[in-house]
């Protein structure tokens, strides 16, 4: 098990010494809150140069925020988020521009723009920033949509005429454009057919492998996990963690999930309700009391 | 309340700075100018149309009742031109385009659009707000000369070959009523409606809720927004303006 998870960061910087150079992002006691709501509590972590890290959990425990947190996105209500040696909030508009460049984000839904075509979507980035002359652009873009499959003529397509691999595939070309040495995927996978979720594990292995970029995929699919993740990380809700307790439930490789004695994590792994069931019967059971009373 | 307005004035010096930060590329403006601008030439039109023709129904029989059917130019030229004319134009624009900026902008929050675009480097309002706050305030002064003229059309062709005003009498009185600064007034106005129209409906849009109700509300609220604010500024752009005129010719009578 990495030994970052759940240290301070007086803890964390003598533990992360040793490998200092190694480490891209770092979370440092980071906890998040939106108005009254707390969505992560004191995270700290750290993810190594061509590492793939999984981060599973159930919904609404705070691994999207986790992703927007690391990019930039979003800031921290406590805490500090560092990539590659230098702290988010420190940086300024340019600085940060200049960082979310390094990164390659595979957004849920895709989030290909509407109003352009896939070519558009994909020279996005480059043409934007001024990084390509345009016949550049155009051998780039056709090299990326190759990458990830999709087929000739669909460069011309906008987004809503296409299916929901096509657009998966066309927001990893786009991710890809820039040869980003940080990939963040927020639940690649949702919302396709198994065939289709497994070519998009394969193309995430494949960008993992070729590009040898550090890689953070937030999914609820096992076979992602089992698949792309040299670590996995598990966070759980706050709600319904005691007030002590690590949010990150457990840390360590896909081999060390599969045997962890956490019940919590077994129950995740293998998709088991259990609790949740005893849960909605005792909110059944306390509602129809609450109704006879009313009555 | 007063959250929401330090919000839309912290939204609106934003878009300000971003016009002078970094020029816009044509490939992104020229799409949108024409949206907003092109295709709202026509219903501009046939509003101020309509507008001009049923103000020559309405004023003509009070007029006539007093003996000053001849004098209708004057009024149906003034009205249009000062106010009919800048407060439709604008209230079209924001029912045609401010209610469709509020649901694209809205969709793309809740699709995660805008945040791809920061995820990419770019900032949303350099690259979403300030072409369509551009295309607002520059082309509104055409669409209200077009809503003036059509509207100065309509009521022309009722009055004169429908109600049977003396076409000759009908344009004198409204040579020596309507000034080019009564023109300017209007479209001077107009400025202030586009950007409010434009920030009000893009301010909108970004703090859509998830969900197609939230964009629903954002695009509503973009509409009424817009027009309260017209409004409001129609009033206050009016007494300021009566003011400055009076202290420039404190001869002149009020034109308001």
């Amino acid at each position: 098990m990495s030994v970052s998870a759940g240290l301070t960061s007086d803890q964390l910087g003598v533990a992360t010494r040793g490998d200092r150079d190694d480490t891209l992002i770092e979370l440092r006691n980071v906890s998040m809150k939106f108005r009254h709501q707390s969505v992560l509590r004191d995270i700290s972590l750290s993810i190594h140069r061509g590492q793939t890290v999984c981060i599973i959990g159930e919904s609404g425990c705070g691994k999207t925020v986790m992703l927007k947190l690391i990019i930039g996105l979003l800031q921290p209500s406590q805490g500090s988020v560092w990539f590659d040696g230098d702290n988010l909030a420190n940086m300024g508009g340019k600085e940060l521009v200049a960082l979310r460049l390094r990164f390659g984000f595979l957004f849920q839904m895709a989030a290909l723009f509407d109003s352009l075509t896939v070519f558009d979507n994909v020279a996005f980035g480059p043409r934007e920033h001024h990084l390509m002359e345009e016949p550049e652009i155009k051998r780039m873009v056709a090299e990326r949509l190759t990458e990830v499959g999709l087929p000739e003529g669909i460069e011309l397509k906008k987004p809503a005429e296409l299916s929901g691999g096509q657009r998966k595939r066309g927001g990893l070309a786009r991710a890809l454009a820039l040869n980003p040495e940080a990939m963040l995927y927020d639940e690649p996978t949702t919302g396709l057919d198994p065939i289709m979720s497994d070519v998009i594990n394969e193309l995430i292995l494949q960008t993992q492998h070729a590009k040898k970029t550090t890689g953070v995929v937030v999914t609820h699919d096992m076979k992602t996990v089992t698949k792309v993740a040299d670590r996995v990380i598990m966070l759980y809700p706050i709600s319904r963690l005691r007030p002590d307790e690590s949010q990150i439930l457990f840390d360590g490789t896909p081999e060390e999930l599969e045997s962890c004695r956490d019940p919590r994590v077994g129950q995740f792994v293998r998709g088991e309700a259990g609790e949740r069931l005893r849960e909605m019967a005792t909110v059944r059971h306390n509602r129809t009391e609450q109704d006879e009373d009313d009555e | 309340m007063v959250a929401q307005v330090g919000d839309i004035a912290s939204f609106s010096i934003q878009t300000i700075t971003w016009i002078f930060r970094r020029r816009s590329r044509w490939q992104v403006l020229v799409p949108i100018f024409y949206e907003i601008g092109v295709s709202s030439v026509s219903v501009v039109a046939i509003t101020g149309t309509f507008i001009g023709m049923v103000l020559a129904v309405q004023a003509f029989h009070q007029f006539q009742m007093m003996g000053l059917a001849s004098r209708l130019g004057s009024v149906i030229n003034i009205s249009i031109v000062k106010e009919l004319g800048p407060v439709l134009a604008a209230t079209m624009l924001a029912g045609r385009v401010g209610s469709a900026m509020a649901a694209e902008l809205g969709t793309m929050r809740v699709t995660e659009q805008i945040d791809a675009l920061s995820a990419l480097g770019t900032n949303p309002i350099y690259y979403l707000v300030v072409p369509r706050f551009l295309a607002c305030v520059l082309l509104i002064p055409l669409l209200t000369l077009m809503a003036d003229f059509m509207g100065v059309i309509g009521g022309a062709v009722v009055s004169t070959q429908v109600l049977g005003v003396d076409s000759f009498a009908y344009w004198k009185h409204s040579r020596d009523f309507v000034g080019s600064l009564d023109l300017f007034a209007g479209v001077f106005k107009s400025y202030f409606f586009g950007s409010a129209i434009a920030l009000i409906s893009c301010h909108r849009g970004f703090n859509s809720r998830a969900g197609a109700e939230g964009v629903g509300q954002a695009a509503t609220e973009a509409f009424v927004y817009s027009f309260i604010a017209i409004l409001f500024l129609d009033f206050v752009l009016g007494l300021g303006w009566n003011s400055v005129y009076r202290a420039i010719w404190p001869q002149a009578e009020g034109l308001l």
